[in-house]
């Protein structure tokens, strides 16, 4: 199979579904870029270079640069949703939704339920996730507790190339709003992702490694650094069995609970703060649906409860290290 | 942009002009030096340069009063050293070290100093005109006398809270002068393909708050703008938006390869309407100074970039344990 970057991944899953479907745009700040300007349109591709290329293909109807306003990138998107177009409106960073999280959770999200099922909303909002960047306390969240807590949206964090590829399709021709986290580290992460289009379905848990000992659960980009824990640890003959849930909302609770079944034991690595968090969501529901299967108290790695600091010494203090996952890992071990 | 030598020949006494002329090249040599520590490896993130935008924060600057104050976005290393903040600890910021402005917990962007004023740089493009809005109605409630002075981009100047701020100063008539940096580009998107009415001074129309376009390049058309406005606003006629026209030189970010603009673009404005060479030649044209006593400032400057450099690099880093501390009290 071709090996592509998470990156290339997301690109070709939007090119291909952007053939297939008229009525799928792009939009948001620089998705193109450089029109009127003396380099010539279609220069930027995103920030980060998601988008390259599709302005070329699809021309400026399809790949819409917007001024920098969210709350209105939003709220077009979705009113546009309503009448049945599916946008993907890119928010550049995820630290930048405080501007315009009315649209996403008062209204796009609310649509289905308060309409009495009647309206439905195919949106899309991609955006940037993660510390690890240097980049401060504005531009470095990593926000998945935030939507996952919104009744009505689907809440999507690929932790590889190929699943980049398969849920940006699901996304895309699901007909609910799907907020979809791409982890800013994992951009030049390569994988295995096939030429022709497929879906990677949604609410279905990934098991990376089957281990009889601890169930380590996290996402994003935290499912890599997790694995490579587990895979340390396996020299030692610790066996990890590590999940990534692939999607935080809906929530695929049986593969975890199965698995906890097995080993007794769970941490859960999360890279946001700890207070009414994705692993606070997670060990609760562990906690009551296998507490007499475990034999050791549930351990949290997460961010401290503080913004997310700019100096390197801090910043990668602040996010779940290695080090902090294996010492869980030992202590649900010795318990 | 007026081309070199159409210098506005408003009136300025000649330590005032080599003072502006020294305030802008500390800016531009500051600047510089960040790039070069970027390029070295010792900034990480973003670090956006103010490089060519000097005249706006230094003409400013000098129509403000004591007490006025400043509020900015991201691109404020120039309005830091602008209200006299240290460059050392601007520098030790941008590496992350603890002799840095915020302990090198907050980098580049997120730098504050009420010593100085000078109430932020912020990383949401927008935020801070609301905020300094907030800032100017402190000054009407306290009837301190003082203007702040609010900074945008062009690309900020969309933002739905601009407008909403503007309507309430309007209303309130708060002593607040909102100035748009007009560089012509928000990232990769020309103002043209972001703004409906590319004209930013008449953005403040349908709130009654009276607009002007300036030469953002030219610091002395700066000041005398600045000077206007603050008096507007001071003497409680409500807020004034200024457009400055300008340019930076620089990537939007020093990651930016800038493929959105050839290399003549920024070339011509450079040769053409540089803020610094316009003083400078002015400066010769009116014998205020030569060219040794100019060297001389720049070695002067220079100095102080150094060493703000070799500071930003010996400052230790933050202690481990500050990463919990300043949550809150
Ligand atoms: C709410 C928000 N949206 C988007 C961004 C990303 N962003 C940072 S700077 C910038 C361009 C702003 O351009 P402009 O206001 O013209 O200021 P300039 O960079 O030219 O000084 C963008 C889109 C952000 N930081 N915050
Ligand atoms: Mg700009």
């Amino acid at each position: 199979m071709p090996k592509k970057s998470y990156r290339q991944a997301i690109n070709e899953a939007i090119r291909q579904e952007m053939r297939r479907d008229p009525n799928v745009i792009v939009l948001g700040e620089d998705v193109a870029g450089g029109q009127g300007s003396s380099g010539g349109p279609g220069k930027v591709g995103s920030v980060f270079g998601v988008l390259a290329g599709l302005y070329d293909e699809f021309g400026a109807d399809r790949v819409l640069d917007t001024p920098i306003t969210e709350s209105a990138i939003i709220g077009t998107a979705g009113g546009a949703a309503m009448t049945g177009l599916r946008p993907i409106a890119e928010i550049m960073f995820a630290d930048f939704v405080g501007v315009c999280f009315d649209q996403i959770y008062n209204q796009a999200a609310k649509f289905r339920y308060m309409f009495g099922g009647r309206a439905k909303t195919p949106l899309v909002i991609r955006t940037t996730i993660g510390a690890g960047f240097r980049a401060g306390a504005q531009h470095s969240q990593t926000l998945h507790p935030l939507f996952t807590m919104v009744p009505g949206l689907k809440v999507v964090m690929p932790a590889n190339a190929y699943d980049a590829k398969g849920l940006m399709i699901e996304a895309i021709r699901d007909d609910d709003p799907v907020v979809f986290l791409e982890s800013k580290l994992l951009y030049d992460s390569d994988g295995e992702v096939p030429d022709e289009p497929y879906r990677v379905p949604f609410g279905e848990a990934n098991v990376l490694r089957e281990g009889k000992d601890v169930t380590v659960i996290g996402t994003g980009f935290m499912v890599a650094r997790a694995a490579q824990v587990a895979a340390e640890l396996a020299k030692s003959g610790i066996q990890c069995e590590v999940i990534d849930p692939r999607t935080t909302s809906p929530f695929d609770e049986d593969t975890l609970i199965e698995s906890v079944q097995k080993t007794g034991r769970l941490v859960v690595v999360d890279e946001s703060p700890p207070r009414c968090g994705l692993a606070a969501d997670i060990s609760s529901i562990v906690a009551e649906k296998a507490f007499k299967a475990l034999k050791a108290p549930i351990r949290k790695v997460t961010c401290p409860h503080t913004p997310v600091p700019f100096a390197p010494n801090l910043e990668d203090e602040y996010m779940p290290n290695p080090r902090r996952i294996e010492a869980a890992i030992r202590e649900v071990l010795a318990a | 942009m007026a081309k070199n030598g159409g210098a506005a020949k408003a009136s300025a006494k000649p330590q005032t002009l080599l003072g502006y002329y020294r305030d802008m090249l500390l800016i531009r040599r500051f600047e510089e030096r960040a790039g070069q520590l970027y390029g070295m490896g010792l900034i990480g993130g973003f670090c956006h340069l103010y490089i060519g935008q000097e005249a706006v924060v230094v003409g400013m600057q000098a129509a403000m009063q004591p007490g006025d104050q400043v509020i900015t976005g991201y691109r404020d290393h120039g309005h830091m050293l602008a209200c006299g903040m240290e460059a050392n600890g601007v520098m030790a910021e941008l590496t992350g070290r603890a002799g840095g402005y915020s302990k090198g917990k907050g980098g580049s962007m997120h730098m504050f100093s009420r010593e100085k004023n000078f109430f932020g740089g912020h990383g949401i493009v927008g935020a801070q005109v609301s905020l300094g809005t907030g800032i100017a109605f402190a000054n009407r409630y306290r009837d301190n006398g003082a203007v702040c002075v609010a900074y945008f981009g062009d690309g900020a100047a969309n933002q739905g809270q601009v407008y909403e701020s503007f309507n309430m100063a309007s209303l309130w008539k708060l002593p607040i002068v909102y100035v748009v940096e007009n560089n012509q580009y928000a990232m990769g998107t020309s103002v043209q393909r972001s703004s409906s009415e590319t004209h930013l001074h008449r953005r403040g129309a349908s709130f009654n708050i009276p607009g002007e376009e300036v030469d953002g390049m030219d610091v002395l058309a700066v000041r005398e703008a600045g000077a206007r406005a603050l008096k507007h606003a001071r003497t409680g006629q409500g807020p004034m938006l200024l457009e400055m026209k300008t340019y930076r030189y620089r990537g939007h970010s020093m990651s930016d390869p800038a493929k959105y603009r050839t290399r003549e673009e920024v070339d011509a404005v450079r040769q053409h309407s540089d803020p610094i060479e316009r003083l400078k030649l002015r400066l010769m044209e009116d014998q205020v100074a030569d060219e040794a006593a100019l060297k001389e400032i720049d070695r002067e400057v220079r100095a102080i970039v150094s060493a703000s450099a070799e500071f930003a690099q010996s400052s230790p880093e933050p202690d481990a344990s500050e990463l919990m501390t300043d949550i809150y009290r």
